[in-house]
Protein backbone atom coordinates (compact mmCIF):
# COMPACT_ATOMS: atom_id res chain seq x y z
CA UNK A 1 0.00 0.00 0.00
CA UNK A 2 1.19 3.21 -0.84
CA UNK A 3 -0.43 5.87 1.59
CA UNK A 4 -3.77 5.43 3.33
CA UNK A 5 -4.62 9.13 4.54
CA UNK A 6 -6.92 9.79 7.47
CA UNK A 7 -7.94 13.46 9.18
CA UNK A 8 -9.72 12.83 12.38
CA UNK A 9 -11.18 16.23 12.74
CA UNK A 10 -13.66 18.32 15.69
CA UNK A 11 -13.11 20.97 18.06
CA UNK A 12 -9.74 21.50 20.02
CA UNK A 13 -10.07 19.22 23.70
CA UNK A 14 -12.15 16.53 21.82
CA UNK A 15 -8.77 14.34 22.06
CA UNK A 16 -8.55 13.56 18.38
CA UNK A 17 -4.85 14.18 18.27
CA UNK A 18 -5.08 11.67 20.71
CA UNK A 19 -7.02 9.65 18.50
CA UNK A 20 -4.63 10.22 15.85
CA UNK A 21 -1.35 8.74 18.09
CA UNK A 22 -3.54 5.66 18.56
CA UNK A 23 -4.00 4.83 15.01
CA UNK A 24 -0.51 5.29 13.89
CA UNK A 25 1.12 3.23 17.07
CA UNK A 26 -1.32 0.64 16.43
CA UNK A 27 -0.45 0.65 12.90
CA UNK A 28 3.18 0.85 13.87
CA UNK A 29 3.91 -1.03 16.81
CA UNK A 30 1.27 -3.85 16.85
CA UNK A 31 0.35 -3.79 13.11
CA UNK A 32 4.28 -3.92 11.91
CA UNK A 33 3.41 -1.20 9.27
CA UNK A 34 4.85 2.56 8.48
CA UNK A 35 2.77 5.33 9.59
CA UNK A 36 3.15 9.28 10.02
CA UNK A 37 0.77 11.08 12.67
CA UNK A 38 0.42 15.02 12.19
CA UNK A 39 -1.61 17.58 14.03
CA UNK A 40 -2.94 21.27 12.86
CA UNK A 41 -5.24 23.82 15.89
CA UNK A 42 -5.68 26.49 16.21
CA UNK A 43 -4.03 28.54 19.19
CA UNK A 44 -7.37 28.45 21.97
CA UNK A 45 -6.65 25.48 24.45
CA UNK A 46 -9.90 24.70 23.84
CA UNK A 47 -12.47 25.25 20.92
CA UNK A 48 -11.39 26.30 17.62
CA UNK A 49 -10.90 23.75 14.47
CA UNK A 50 -8.30 20.74 15.28
CA UNK A 51 -7.52 17.74 12.99
CA UNK A 52 -5.35 14.81 13.64
CA UNK A 53 -4.13 13.44 10.23
CA UNK A 54 -2.54 10.04 10.31
CA UNK A 55 -0.86 8.27 6.79
CA UNK A 56 -0.05 4.62 6.62
CA UNK A 57 2.14 3.01 3.98
CA UNK A 58 3.92 0.19 3.69
CA UNK A 59 7.20 1.84 2.49
CA UNK A 60 8.86 5.27 3.54
CA UNK A 61 6.63 8.10 4.35
CA UNK A 62 8.37 11.22 3.50
CA UNK A 63 5.70 13.83 3.19
CA UNK A 64 3.82 13.48 6.27
CA UNK A 65 0.68 15.50 5.80
CA UNK A 66 -2.61 14.12 3.98
CA UNK A 67 -2.18 14.67 0.17
CA UNK A 68 -5.79 13.23 -1.10
CA UNK A 69 -7.83 12.08 1.77
CA UNK A 70 -8.94 7.88 1.68
CA UNK A 71 -11.17 8.69 5.16
CA UNK A 72 -12.61 11.56 7.10
CA UNK A 73 -13.81 11.93 10.31
CA UNK A 74 -15.59 15.18 11.52
CA UNK A 75 -17.04 15.45 15.02
CA UNK A 76 -18.54 19.11 14.48
CA UNK A 77 -20.00 20.67 11.47
CA UNK A 78 -17.42 23.50 11.89
CA UNK A 79 -14.75 20.56 11.07
CA UNK A 80 -16.55 18.92 8.47
CA UNK A 81 -17.22 22.15 6.54
CA UNK A 82 -13.17 23.57 6.82
CA UNK A 83 -11.76 20.02 6.46
CA UNK A 84 -13.98 18.19 3.78
CA UNK A 85 -11.84 19.89 0.29
CA UNK A 86 -8.99 17.27 0.63
CA UNK A 87 -11.28 14.19 0.61
CA UNK A 88 -11.10 12.16 -2.51
CA UNK A 89 -13.87 10.92 -4.80
CA UNK A 90 -15.59 7.97 -3.20
CA UNK A 91 -13.76 8.27 -0.03
CA UNK A 92 -15.12 7.39 3.29
CA UNK A 93 -16.55 10.46 5.60
CA UNK A 94 -17.85 10.12 8.77
CA UNK A 95 -19.47 12.11 10.82
CA UNK A 96 -21.66 12.93 14.15
CA UNK A 97 -24.82 12.75 12.78
CA UNK A 98 -25.81 14.59 16.14
CA UNK A 99 -23.64 17.75 15.71
CA UNK A 100 -23.07 17.34 11.75
CA UNK A 101 -25.89 18.87 9.60
CA UNK A 102 -24.91 19.69 6.26
CA UNK A 103 -22.63 17.11 4.55
CA UNK A 104 -20.25 18.61 1.86
CA UNK A 105 -21.39 18.07 -1.92
CA UNK A 106 -19.42 15.22 -3.42
CA UNK A 107 -19.55 11.65 -4.01
CA UNK A 108 -18.46 10.09 -1.04
CA UNK A 109 -19.32 6.88 1.05
CA UNK A 110 -21.14 9.20 3.98
CA UNK A 111 -21.58 7.32 7.65
CA UNK A 112 -23.38 8.95 10.19
CA UNK A 113 -23.33 7.48 13.70
CA UNK A 114 -24.35 9.51 16.91
CA UNK A 115 -20.95 9.72 18.54
CA UNK A 116 -21.14 12.00 21.20
CA UNK A 117 -24.12 10.48 21.92
CA UNK A 118 -22.67 6.79 22.37
CA UNK A 119 -20.49 8.21 24.50
CA UNK A 120 -22.55 9.67 26.99
CA UNK A 121 -25.55 7.25 26.51
CA UNK A 122 -23.83 3.99 26.29
CA UNK A 123 -20.15 4.59 27.77
CA UNK A 124 -21.24 7.39 29.92
CA UNK A 125 -19.19 9.31 29.51
CA UNK A 126 -18.04 12.43 26.71
CA UNK A 127 -14.29 12.37 27.01
CA UNK A 128 -14.13 9.21 25.53
CA UNK A 129 -15.97 10.59 22.18
CA UNK A 130 -12.92 10.27 20.67
CA UNK A 131 -12.26 6.42 21.41
CA UNK A 132 -16.05 6.01 20.16
CA UNK A 133 -14.78 7.31 17.07
CA UNK A 134 -11.53 5.14 16.88
CA UNK A 135 -13.86 2.01 16.88
CA UNK A 136 -16.01 2.99 14.38
CA UNK A 137 -12.90 4.71 11.92
CA UNK A 138 -11.16 1.19 12.78
CA UNK A 139 -13.93 -1.16 11.96
CA UNK A 140 -15.07 1.08 8.55
CA UNK A 141 -11.65 1.77 7.07
CA UNK A 142 -10.31 -1.65 7.87
CA UNK A 143 -6.44 -0.82 7.29
CA UNK A 144 -5.65 -1.14 10.98
CA UNK A 145 -6.52 -4.37 12.64
CA UNK A 146 -9.09 -4.00 15.41
CA UNK A 147 -6.24 -6.04 17.95
CA UNK A 148 -3.75 -3.62 17.34
CA UNK A 149 -5.40 -0.45 18.04
CA UNK A 150 -7.13 -1.97 21.36
CA UNK A 151 -3.26 -2.47 22.31
CA UNK A 152 -2.32 1.03 20.94
CA UNK A 153 -5.72 2.36 23.03
CA UNK A 154 -4.50 0.44 26.17
CA UNK A 155 -1.08 2.07 26.11
CA UNK A 156 -2.02 5.05 26.17
CA UNK A 157 -4.79 5.96 28.06
CA UNK A 158 -4.60 6.97 31.52
CA UNK A 159 -4.18 4.09 34.26
CA UNK A 160 -7.22 3.24 35.86
CA UNK A 161 -9.51 4.08 32.72
CA UNK A 162 -8.91 1.22 30.41
CA UNK A 163 -12.06 -0.35 31.37
CA UNK A 164 -14.02 2.32 30.53
CA UNK A 165 -11.81 3.60 27.06
CA UNK A 166 -12.45 -0.42 26.14
CA UNK A 167 -16.25 0.32 26.62
CA UNK A 168 -16.12 2.97 24.72
CA UNK A 169 -13.62 1.16 21.47
CA UNK A 170 -16.53 -1.95 21.82
CA UNK A 171 -19.23 0.51 21.32
CA UNK A 172 -17.60 1.87 18.18
CA UNK A 173 -16.96 -1.16 16.66
CA UNK A 174 -20.54 -2.25 17.44
CA UNK A 175 -22.00 1.35 15.53
CA UNK A 176 -19.62 0.64 12.49
CA UNK A 177 -20.94 -2.68 12.21
CA UNK A 178 -24.83 -1.80 12.25
CA UNK A 179 -23.44 0.88 9.58
CA UNK A 180 -22.32 -1.61 7.34
CA UNK A 181 -24.31 -4.32 7.75
CA UNK A 182 -22.02 -7.28 9.35
CA UNK B 1 15.42 9.83 5.51
CA UNK B 2 17.81 8.69 7.83
CA UNK B 3 19.53 5.57 7.81
CA UNK B 4 17.57 3.51 10.16
CA UNK B 5 20.21 2.28 13.50
CA UNK B 6 19.96 -0.75 15.11
CA UNK B 7 17.90 -0.50 18.54
CA UNK B 8 14.20 -0.31 20.28
CA UNK B 9 11.39 1.15 17.60
CA UNK B 10 9.13 3.85 19.14
CA UNK B 11 6.63 5.61 17.96
CA UNK B 12 7.90 9.44 18.90
CA UNK B 13 7.06 13.42 17.87
CA UNK B 14 10.23 15.40 16.81
CA UNK B 15 9.99 17.70 19.88
CA UNK B 16 10.34 14.66 22.61
CA UNK B 17 12.70 13.20 19.89
CA UNK B 18 14.54 16.22 20.65
CA UNK B 19 15.12 15.67 24.44
CA UNK B 20 15.80 11.92 24.42
CA UNK B 21 18.47 13.28 22.09
CA UNK B 22 19.66 15.39 24.45
CA UNK B 23 19.23 13.29 27.05
CA UNK B 24 21.23 10.32 25.04
CA UNK B 25 24.22 13.20 24.54
CA UNK B 26 24.51 13.69 28.24
CA UNK B 27 22.57 16.79 28.72
CA UNK B 28 21.93 17.16 32.58
CA UNK B 29 19.59 20.39 32.55
CA UNK B 30 17.27 22.09 31.22
CA UNK B 31 15.65 25.71 31.46
CA UNK B 32 13.08 27.38 29.36
CA UNK B 33 10.26 28.98 29.59
CA UNK B 34 7.39 26.97 27.77
CA UNK B 35 6.06 27.87 24.22
CA UNK B 36 3.89 26.86 21.50
CA UNK B 37 5.07 24.45 19.27
CA UNK B 38 8.02 23.38 21.49
CA UNK B 39 6.89 22.72 25.12
CA UNK B 40 6.70 18.58 24.99
CA UNK B 41 10.85 19.15 24.60
CA UNK B 42 10.40 20.73 28.38
CA UNK B 43 7.23 18.60 29.25
CA UNK B 44 9.32 15.05 28.22
CA UNK B 45 12.57 16.42 30.20
CA UNK B 46 10.52 17.87 32.96
CA UNK B 47 9.79 14.01 33.70
CA UNK B 48 12.88 12.69 32.88
CA UNK B 49 15.69 14.61 34.03
CA UNK B 50 15.03 14.54 37.87
CA UNK B 51 14.95 10.60 37.40
CA UNK B 52 18.64 11.07 35.88
CA UNK B 53 19.83 13.03 38.63
CA UNK B 54 19.55 16.08 36.53
CA UNK B 55 17.92 19.80 36.83
CA UNK B 56 14.89 21.23 35.09
CA UNK B 57 14.04 24.81 36.12
CA UNK B 58 10.72 26.95 34.36
CA UNK B 59 12.37 30.17 34.30
CA UNK B 60 10.66 33.16 34.87
CA UNK B 61 10.93 34.32 31.32
CA UNK B 62 13.40 32.96 27.73
CA UNK B 63 15.64 35.78 29.00
CA UNK B 64 16.74 34.02 32.71
CA UNK B 65 16.57 30.63 30.94
CA UNK B 66 19.40 31.17 28.41
CA UNK B 67 20.99 32.75 31.78
CA UNK B 68 20.57 29.68 33.84
CA UNK B 69 21.15 27.73 30.84
CA UNK B 70 25.20 29.21 30.73
CA UNK B 71 25.42 29.36 34.36
CA UNK B 72 24.70 25.04 34.46
CA UNK B 73 27.21 25.08 31.27
CA UNK B 74 29.96 26.50 33.39
CA UNK B 75 30.13 24.14 36.04
CA UNK B 76 30.68 21.58 33.47
CA UNK B 77 27.33 20.82 32.72
CA UNK B 78 25.47 20.14 29.07
CA UNK B 79 22.56 22.68 28.94
CA UNK B 80 19.77 22.78 26.61
CA UNK B 81 17.26 25.34 26.14
CA UNK B 82 14.27 25.02 23.86
CA UNK B 83 11.48 27.45 22.51
CA UNK B 84 9.90 29.37 19.43
CA UNK B 85 10.00 32.37 17.36
CA UNK B 86 9.28 34.86 20.47
CA UNK B 87 11.68 33.33 22.49
CA UNK B 88 14.44 32.80 20.19
CA UNK B 89 14.04 36.76 20.07
CA UNK B 90 14.52 37.15 23.48
CA UNK B 91 17.60 34.91 24.21
CA UNK B 92 19.68 36.39 21.76
CA UNK B 93 21.19 38.59 23.88
CA UNK B 94 22.51 35.88 26.21
CA UNK B 95 23.45 33.68 23.38
CA UNK B 96 25.42 36.52 22.21
CA UNK B 97 27.25 36.37 26.21
CA UNK B 98 27.48 32.42 25.94
CA UNK B 99 28.89 33.36 22.10
CA UNK B 100 31.96 36.08 23.76
CA UNK B 101 32.49 33.76 26.96
CA UNK B 102 33.39 30.73 24.57
CA UNK B 103 30.12 28.93 26.98
CA UNK B 104 29.11 25.53 25.09
CA UNK B 105 25.15 24.90 25.54
CA UNK B 106 22.49 24.33 23.17
CA UNK B 107 19.45 26.20 21.65
CA UNK B 108 16.16 24.71 20.48
CA UNK B 109 14.11 26.73 18.34
CA UNK B 110 10.81 24.89 16.94
CA UNK B 111 9.97 27.64 14.58
CA UNK B 112 6.17 29.01 14.07
CA UNK B 113 5.31 31.92 12.27
CA UNK B 114 6.24 35.81 13.25
CA UNK B 115 6.91 38.69 13.51
CA UNK B 116 5.89 38.73 17.37
CA UNK B 117 3.56 36.33 18.88
CA UNK B 118 1.82 35.68 15.22
CA UNK B 119 0.78 31.79 14.81
CA UNK B 120 1.54 30.29 17.54
CA UNK B 121 0.38 26.82 16.39
CA UNK B 122 1.41 26.83 12.94
CA UNK B 123 4.70 25.80 10.72
CA UNK B 124 7.08 28.59 9.24
CA UNK B 125 10.76 28.72 9.13
CA UNK B 126 11.45 32.47 9.52
CA UNK B 127 14.20 32.19 11.69
CA UNK B 128 16.83 31.07 9.86
CA UNK B 129 18.32 34.35 9.47
CA UNK B 130 17.89 35.46 12.64
CA UNK B 131 19.44 32.15 13.62
CA UNK B 132 22.92 33.89 11.83
CA UNK B 133 22.23 37.45 13.03
CA UNK B 134 20.39 37.96 15.71
CA UNK B 135 22.22 38.22 18.55
CA UNK B 136 24.34 41.87 17.56
CA UNK B 137 27.99 41.50 16.80
CA UNK B 138 30.49 40.20 13.83
CA UNK B 139 30.88 36.14 15.49
CA UNK B 140 30.52 32.60 13.68
CA UNK B 141 27.64 30.49 14.03
CA UNK B 142 26.50 26.89 13.84
CA UNK B 143 23.07 26.04 13.34
CA UNK B 144 21.52 22.79 12.46
CA UNK B 145 18.31 21.61 10.69
CA UNK B 146 16.32 18.42 10.74
CA UNK B 147 13.14 17.01 9.05
CA UNK B 148 12.22 13.99 10.88
CA UNK B 149 11.90 12.22 14.39
CA UNK B 150 15.24 10.61 13.34
CA UNK B 151 16.82 13.33 12.37
CA UNK B 152 15.72 15.48 15.54
CA UNK B 153 17.05 12.94 17.35
CA UNK B 154 20.76 12.73 15.69
CA UNK B 155 21.11 16.37 15.52
CA UNK B 156 20.43 16.88 19.10
CA UNK B 157 23.42 14.72 19.73
CA UNK B 158 25.39 16.75 17.27
CA UNK B 159 24.63 19.86 18.18
CA UNK B 160 26.11 18.70 21.46
CA UNK B 161 28.64 17.43 20.14
CA UNK B 162 29.41 20.37 18.16
CA UNK B 163 29.02 22.87 21.27
CA UNK B 164 31.31 20.71 23.43
CA UNK B 165 34.14 20.37 20.78
CA UNK B 166 34.14 24.27 18.96
CA UNK B 167 32.97 25.94 22.65
CA UNK B 168 29.78 27.64 21.23
CA UNK B 169 25.90 27.49 21.78
CA UNK B 170 25.11 25.91 18.85
CA UNK B 171 21.55 26.37 17.54
CA UNK B 172 18.82 23.99 16.30
CA UNK B 173 16.11 25.02 13.88
CA UNK B 174 13.29 22.73 13.24
CA UNK B 175 9.58 23.32 12.78
CA UNK B 176 6.22 22.58 14.02
CA UNK B 177 5.87 20.49 11.44
CA UNK B 178 8.70 18.57 12.90
CA UNK B 179 8.18 18.87 16.04
CA UNK B 180 4.40 17.72 16.05
CA UNK B 181 5.19 14.83 13.79
CA UNK B 182 4.67 11.46 15.53
CA UNK B 183 6.75 8.80 13.55
CA UNK B 184 8.71 6.09 13.90
CA UNK B 185 12.50 6.26 15.55
CA UNK B 186 15.28 3.97 16.95
CA UNK B 187 17.18 5.13 19.42
CA UNK B 188 19.88 3.59 19.17
CA UNK B 189 21.83 1.77 21.80
CA UNK B 190 24.31 3.50 23.95
CA UNK B 191 27.59 4.19 22.60
CA UNK B 192 26.35 3.69 18.86
CA UNK B 193 26.77 7.01 18.26
CA UNK B 194 29.80 8.95 19.41
CA UNK B 195 29.06 11.56 22.35
CA UNK B 196 31.40 14.51 22.30
CA UNK B 197 32.50 16.01 26.05
CA UNK B 198 34.51 19.66 26.29
CA UNK B 199 38.16 19.16 26.77
CA UNK B 200 39.60 19.86 30.61
CA UNK B 201 42.54 21.83 31.92
CA UNK B 202 45.43 19.72 31.24
CA UNK B 203 47.46 22.31 33.73
CA UNK B 204 47.25 23.08 37.71
CA UNK B 205 44.77 25.84 38.67
CA UNK B 206 47.89 28.28 39.58
CA UNK B 207 48.62 27.78 36.04
CA UNK B 208 45.69 28.41 34.15
CA UNK B 209 44.81 30.99 31.71
CA UNK B 210 40.69 30.45 30.23
CA UNK B 211 40.94 31.69 27.24
CA UNK B 212 45.15 31.07 26.04
CA UNK B 213 45.74 30.27 22.69
CA UNK B 214 45.69 25.97 21.53
CA UNK B 215 46.73 24.17 18.86
CA UNK B 216 42.67 23.90 17.55
CA UNK B 217 41.49 27.44 18.66
CA UNK B 218 39.73 26.47 21.00
CA UNK B 219 39.73 27.20 24.81
CA UNK B 220 39.62 24.78 27.33
CA UNK B 221 37.35 26.39 30.37
CA UNK B 222 37.55 24.74 33.52
CA UNK B 223 34.15 23.58 35.48
CA UNK B 224 33.48 26.07 38.20
CA UNK B 225 33.53 24.76 41.38
CA UNK B 226 36.77 22.60 40.47
CA UNK B 227 39.12 24.96 42.07
CA UNK B 228 40.10 26.61 38.87
CA UNK B 229 38.99 30.26 39.24
CA UNK B 230 38.61 32.80 35.52
CA UNK B 231 36.80 35.58 35.00
CA UNK B 232 33.20 35.48 32.67
CA UNK B 233 32.55 38.45 31.03
CA UNK B 234 30.54 39.66 27.91
CA UNK B 235 33.21 42.55 27.35
CA UNK B 236 35.90 41.84 24.79
CA UNK B 237 38.78 39.90 27.05
CA UNK B 238 42.21 39.08 26.64
CA UNK B 239 42.82 35.71 27.20
CA UNK B 240 42.72 35.65 31.29
CA UNK B 241 39.21 36.44 30.38
CA UNK B 242 39.13 40.15 31.82
CA UNK B 243 37.87 43.14 30.02
CA UNK B 244 40.24 44.77 27.80
CA UNK B 245 40.59 47.97 25.46
CA UNK B 246 43.81 47.55 24.06
CA UNK B 247 42.72 48.09 19.99
CA UNK B 248 44.69 45.03 19.01
CA UNK B 249 43.49 42.59 21.69
CA UNK B 250 39.88 43.37 20.85
CA UNK B 251 40.63 42.93 17.23
CA UNK B 252 41.91 39.09 18.13
CA UNK B 253 38.86 38.60 20.49
CA UNK B 254 36.66 39.37 17.34
CA UNK B 255 38.26 37.27 14.85
CA UNK B 256 38.66 34.14 16.99
CA UNK B 257 35.15 34.43 17.41
CA UNK B 258 34.26 34.14 13.30
CA UNK B 259 37.32 32.23 12.62
CA UNK B 260 36.93 29.31 15.26
CA UNK B 261 33.72 28.45 13.27
CA UNK B 262 35.37 29.37 9.75
CA UNK B 263 38.78 27.76 10.02
CA UNK B 264 36.28 24.32 10.74
CA UNK B 265 33.60 24.89 8.60
CA UNK B 266 34.31 21.63 6.25
CA UNK B 267 34.16 19.60 9.43
CA UNK B 268 30.57 21.32 10.37
CA UNK B 269 29.04 21.68 7.18
CA UNK B 270 26.73 18.49 6.53
CA UNK B 271 24.41 18.17 3.67
CA UNK B 272 22.22 15.56 1.90
CA UNK B 273 22.00 14.79 -1.79
CA UNK B 274 18.62 12.86 -2.92
CA UNK B 275 18.93 12.04 -7.10
CA UNK B 276 21.41 15.29 -7.48
CA UNK B 277 24.28 13.48 -9.35
CA UNK B 278 22.10 13.46 -12.73
CA UNK B 279 19.77 16.70 -11.91
CA UNK B 280 19.27 19.67 -14.27
CA UNK B 281 17.00 20.97 -11.60
CA UNK B 282 17.93 20.88 -7.76
CA UNK B 283 15.54 21.34 -4.94
CA UNK B 284 16.93 23.43 -2.15
CA UNK B 285 15.15 22.84 0.85
CA UNK B 286 15.38 22.07 4.78
CA UNK B 287 13.23 20.62 7.70
CA UNK B 288 10.12 20.11 7.09
CA UNK B 289 9.82 21.32 3.54
CA UNK B 290 12.72 18.82 2.20
CA UNK B 291 9.80 15.89 3.36
CA UNK B 292 7.59 18.00 0.51
CA UNK B 293 10.55 18.26 -1.60
CA UNK B 294 11.51 14.88 -1.76
CA UNK B 295 8.20 13.81 -2.93
CA UNK B 296 8.26 16.06 -5.69
CA UNK B 297 11.46 15.10 -6.67
CA UNK B 298 9.93 11.84 -7.20
CA UNK B 299 6.87 12.86 -8.97
CA UNK B 300 9.37 14.60 -11.00
CA UNK B 301 11.30 11.81 -12.12
CA UNK B 302 8.59 10.29 -12.80
CA UNK B 303 7.26 12.61 -15.56
CA UNK B 304 11.01 12.51 -17.21
CA UNK B 305 12.28 15.76 -15.03
CA UNK B 306 15.51 14.84 -13.92
CA UNK B 307 14.87 16.61 -10.70
CA UNK B 308 17.20 16.03 -7.42
CA UNK B 309 17.52 17.77 -3.81
CA UNK B 310 20.41 19.63 -1.99
CA UNK B 311 19.80 19.29 2.13
CA UNK B 312 21.40 21.14 4.06
CA UNK B 313 21.74 19.71 7.43
CA UNK B 314 23.66 22.49 8.68
CA UNK B 315 22.70 25.95 7.94
CA UNK B 316 25.02 27.72 9.39
CA UNK B 317 27.79 27.60 8.09
CA UNK B 318 26.10 27.82 4.54
CA UNK B 319 27.52 25.60 2.09
CA UNK B 320 28.41 27.94 -0.31
CA UNK B 321 30.71 25.92 -2.05
CA UNK B 322 28.58 22.86 -2.47
CA UNK B 323 26.02 25.13 -3.91
CA UNK B 324 28.63 26.53 -6.49
CA UNK B 325 29.54 23.19 -7.31
CA UNK B 326 26.36 22.12 -8.08
CA UNK B 327 25.37 25.36 -9.91
CA UNK B 328 27.86 24.14 -12.27
CA UNK B 329 25.78 20.95 -13.23
CA UNK B 330 22.36 22.35 -13.01
CA UNK B 331 19.90 24.63 -14.86
CA UNK B 332 18.53 25.85 -11.78
CA UNK B 333 17.63 25.84 -8.37
CA UNK B 334 14.06 25.27 -6.73
CA UNK B 335 14.47 27.19 -2.84
CA UNK B 336 11.79 26.05 -1.42
CA UNK B 337 10.76 27.56 2.03
CA UNK B 338 8.12 28.54 4.36
CA UNK B 339 9.34 32.55 4.62
CA UNK B 340 10.03 34.92 2.05
CA UNK B 341 13.32 33.64 0.92
CA UNK B 342 15.49 33.98 3.51
CA UNK B 343 17.79 31.01 2.73
CA UNK B 344 17.17 31.58 -1.18
CA UNK B 345 19.66 34.16 -1.13
CA UNK B 346 22.14 32.68 0.56
CA UNK B 347 21.60 29.88 -2.46
CA UNK B 348 21.88 33.55 -5.26
CA UNK B 349 25.12 34.17 -3.46
CA UNK B 350 26.69 30.67 -3.62
CA UNK B 351 25.16 29.99 -6.93
CA UNK B 352 27.24 32.97 -8.25
CA UNK B 353 24.80 33.32 -11.35
CA UNK B 354 25.88 29.87 -12.50
CA UNK B 355 22.72 28.90 -12.30
CA UNK B 356 19.12 30.52 -11.86
CA UNK B 357 17.23 30.45 -8.20
CA UNK B 358 13.56 30.22 -8.51
CA UNK B 359 11.59 30.49 -5.51
CA UNK B 360 8.88 28.75 -3.62
CA UNK B 361 7.85 30.37 -0.51
CA UNK B 362 5.01 30.38 1.83
CA UNK B 363 3.61 32.06 4.80
CA UNK B 364 0.28 31.44 5.33
CA UNK B 365 0.75 28.68 7.94
CA UNK B 366 0.06 25.84 5.49
CA UNK B 367 3.23 23.72 5.08
CA UNK B 368 4.80 23.57 1.12
CA UNK B 369 3.16 21.02 -0.83
CA UNK B 370 4.79 18.70 -2.95
CA UNK B 371 2.97 19.52 -5.48
CA UNK B 372 3.61 23.09 -5.47
CA UNK B 373 7.34 22.36 -5.44
CA UNK B 374 6.79 19.65 -8.42
CA UNK B 375 4.65 22.59 -10.52
CA UNK B 376 7.62 25.08 -10.06
CA UNK B 377 9.98 22.73 -11.38
CA UNK B 378 8.49 21.49 -14.26
CA UNK B 379 7.90 25.98 -14.88
CA UNK B 380 11.28 26.04 -14.85
CA UNK B 381 12.66 22.85 -16.59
Amino acid sequence: MDRYEMRLSGSGGQGLILAGKIMAEAAVIYDGRNAVQTQSYGPEARGGASKAEVVISDGDIDYPKALSLDLLLALTQVSCTKYSADLKEGGILIVDSGLVKDLPPGNFQVYRAPITEIAVKKVGKAVVTNIVAVGILTKIAGVVSEDAVRKAILARVPKGTEELNMKAYEEGLKAAAELIGT
Amino acid sequence: MSTTPKGKVIMIAGNEACAEGALYAGCRFFAGYPITPSSEIAEHLCRKLPRLGGKFIQMEDEIGAMGAVIGASLTGMKALTATSGPGFSLKQENIGHAVMAEVPCVVVDVQRGGPSTGTPTLPAQMDVQQARWGSHGDHGVICLSAATAQETFEQTIRAFNLAETYMTPVLLLIDEIVGHTTEKMVIPEPGAIEVVNRAKPAVPPAKYVPYAPTESGIPVLADFGTGYRYNVTGLCHTETGFPTNDPKRIEANILHLTDKIERHRDEIMRWKAFRLDDAKIAVFAYGAVARSARRAVIEAREAGIAAGLFEPTTLWPFPYEAILETAGRVKAFVAAEMNLGQMAREVELGAKCKAEVHRVNRVDGDPITPKQILEKIKEVA
